[in-house]
């Protein structure tokens, strides 16, 4: 009965029955009490939200457009600031520095002339981390979603890594890649891990894959629960083999699941900071971007916050591409879901 | 189509071999996760109850048990504050989750169950502001802080935590309030509740195992956080991640591995087993909004 009442009442936006129509006045009134109590509701979060983020970004911004106080190289007197228009931009997209004899570039070794190492090991970091994690996270959600006994305590011991703070982590590896550590010993090898820069890179990714893996395990083993058993024993009964299925079926369903899960394993890679920080200190080529906006914040808060905006800028273009491009849309997805119930 | 050709008792050994094939593979591999997830972890507890003459020392099993270790994490008199350090991470990581959930229980509520213009705005903005980097906001920060001499106080710590769990609550929770049944909320004010009552003994009942898991994910990302609490703490509010990461141990100018490794132990305990008592909330808190 309810089930016919309710497309009788939809259809009856165009009758002339009173009844109806009052139901349509009544809806759009508590639309309107809706709307007034969500934002009575949302505003408080979205203040709070304004203060610490929005607050200290404008004013990263306006820091940004500031000189730093310090001495003038060519006078040697005390500089107070001023302002700088996009000088700090420059000097650290072009890597130029104030020198007595005008701008040059920046000598080797100072933080202005590691902008653009800081983006290539960043960016090679994230692509190297969240490729091993997809393939090794992919694997790992396979083995939990099947059905064996002690699935339980797998899926409980895939959290011990996540669970454990990344400076412990990052810690813990330091021990294992010590030169005397247990890799060095297992491995009969007598490596200075954080020595240099493939090793060093290597033992950050490789502790990085282990901490974060299990999360995009669990998000991947999410999205295959959500395929049903049937789709798969349809395809075998039409002869389907075990790639044809994984190819055509599981790939195509969990790739929303598996985009939303790399775009953010993506953007936590883009601000890495805990373990190359706390393993290497960001020697031996390690120095991410935010490695380099807090060795910065000690020598010159304005041109660290122009260093802080530009890696603001380079993320959210990351996160952009991902979502206009390559169809990574959590907000969609959770809007979406909402309208479905 | 095999099974045509053949008879039906062969068949059916063919499958049953297969299957055990196949299951035994599972079993080979669910092994290695569970391995490749736990050893490190393990290897961090044998070490911490190790003498320090044998940090290198390969056994694999516990030998030249001590609690050394972890009186030197909790020696005062090598510089170690660590009890202080726990009390810090403590106060910061509660504050930071209460407030978060103050505010986030509310805003969740409106995004799961109201309709209302520039929702998908206010979720987008929310997403966003839970991938920021921190690094963009600790710069600002810590010339304020200093300015108005905030250096060095919890609020210095907490605010700016604030910033990544506060997006984080607010989503996690707007997937779980999405899922519940709200149609119980009017079966109960039809049955003779009031509307405060239907609130009580139905919804409160319903959405507490939410909220509670919610706080659990908060609690640990404000606990684990290390980049704020690094350049915004002082002495005196040093967090844990911030005392691990800058050990003082009992030899000077000796990296003190096993001391290290007991204060990771005794800052990673009570969050594992947290973990493995909540572990399926957790992966549903974990996974809610981002797959259905």
């Amino acid at each position: 009965m309810s089930m016919q009442a309710e497309p009788l009442t939809r259809r009856g936006k165009k009758g002339t029955g009173a009844g109806p129509e009052n139901k349509e006045v009544g809806q759009d009134r508590k639309q309107k009490t809706q709307g007034r109590a969500a934002a009575l509701l949302i505003i408080p979060s979205m203040i709070v939200l304004g203060i610490v983020i929005v607050y200290p970004v404008i004013e990263a911004i306006v820091m940004s457009l500031q000189k730093d106080a310090g001495l003038d190289p060519v006078t040697g007197t005390f500089v107070a600031g001023g302002f700088a228009g996009f000088y700090n931009y420059i000097h650290w997209i072009l890597q130029q520095c104030n020198t007595p004899n005008g701008q040059a570039s920046c000598p080797a070794g100072t933080l202005g002339s590691q902008f653009w190492s800081a983006t290539g090991t960043t960016f090679l970091l994230t692509v190297v981390s969240v490729a091993l994690e997809t393939v090794i996270g992919f694997w790992m959600a396979i083995i939990m979603s099947r059905t064996f006994r002690g699935r339980g305590a797998l899926r409980a011991a895939v959290l011990v890594p996540w669970a454990i703070p990344t400076a412990v982590t990052a810690k813990l590896w330091f021990f294992i890649f010590a030169f005397d550590g247990i890799a060095n010993t297992l491995f009969h090898t007598s490596i200075l891990w954080t020595g240099s820069e493939v090793p060093a890179r290597s033992a950050i990714i490789i502790a990085d894959v282990w901490k974060t893996t299990p999360f995009m395990a669990l998000l991947i083993l999410a999205g295959l629960q959500m395929i049903p058993d049937q789709v798969y024993e349809a395809a075998k009964v039409d002869g389907a083999t075990a790639w044809q299925r994984f190819r055509l079926i599981t790939l195509p369903l969990v790739k929303p699941a598996l985009m939303v899960a790399i775009l953010f394993r993506t953007l936590d890679a883009l601000r890495m900071y805990d373990l190359p920080a706390i393993m290497t200190g960001g020697a031996n080529g390690t120095t991410t971007l935010s490695i380099l906006v807090v060795n910065q914040i000690r020598v010159g808060f304005n041109s660290a916050a122009a260093l802080s905006t530009i890696t603001f800028l380079i993320i959210f273009i990351v996160a952009f591409i991902f979502v206009r491009f390559l169809g990574a849309n959590a907000v969609e997805s959770a809007t979406n879901s909402g309208k479905a119930k | 189509m095999s099974a045509t050709t053949l008879d039906p008792a062969a068949a059916k050994s063919v499958a049953r071999r297969r299957e055990r094939w196949s299951s035994s593979r599972t079993y080979i591999s669910a092994a290695i996760i569970l391995i490749w997830c736990l050893l490190p972890f393990y290897w961090m507890i044998v070490t911490a109850f190790r003498d320090v003459g044998y940090t290198f020392d390969p056994t694999p099993w516990f030998t030249h048990v001590t609690w050394d270790n972890f009186t030197t994490v909790f020696s005062e008199s090598l510089g170690n504050h660590f009890a202080q350090n726990l009390l810090n991470s403590l106060i910061v990581a509660t504050v930071t989750t209460a407030v978060a959930l103050l505010f986030g229980v509310f805003a969740a509520y409106a995004l799961a169950r109201l309709e209302f213009r520039f929702k998908f705005l206010v979720l987008g903005f929310v997403l966003g502001a839970s991938m920021f980097p921190g690094v963009a906001i600790v710069t600002p920060l810590f010339q304020l802080f200093t300015n108005i001499g905030w250096f060095g106080t919890y609020q210095a710590l907490i605010i700016p935590n604030i910033s990544f769990v506060l997006p984080l609550t607010v989503y996690t929770l707007t997937s779980f309030f999405r899922e519940m049944p709200w149609e119980l909320e009017e079966a109960a004010r039809i049955d003779g509740c009031t509307q405060g009552e239907a609130f009580r003994k139905v919804i409160m009942p319903l959405a507490a195992p939410a909220v509670f898991t919610t706080a659990i994910l908060a609690f640990i990302g404000a606990w684990n956080e290390f980049l704020i609490a690094s350049q915004l703490s002082s002495e005196a509010t040093k967090t844990v991640t911030v005392a691990i990461a800058y050990f003082a141990g009992s030899q000077p100018h000796q990296e003190p591995y096993t001391a290290v490794m007991a204060a990771g132990t005794v800052v990673t305990i009570p969050l594992v087993i947290l973990v493995l008592v909540f572990q399926r909330k957790i992966v549903a808190g974990l996974t809610a909004g981002a797959v259905k």
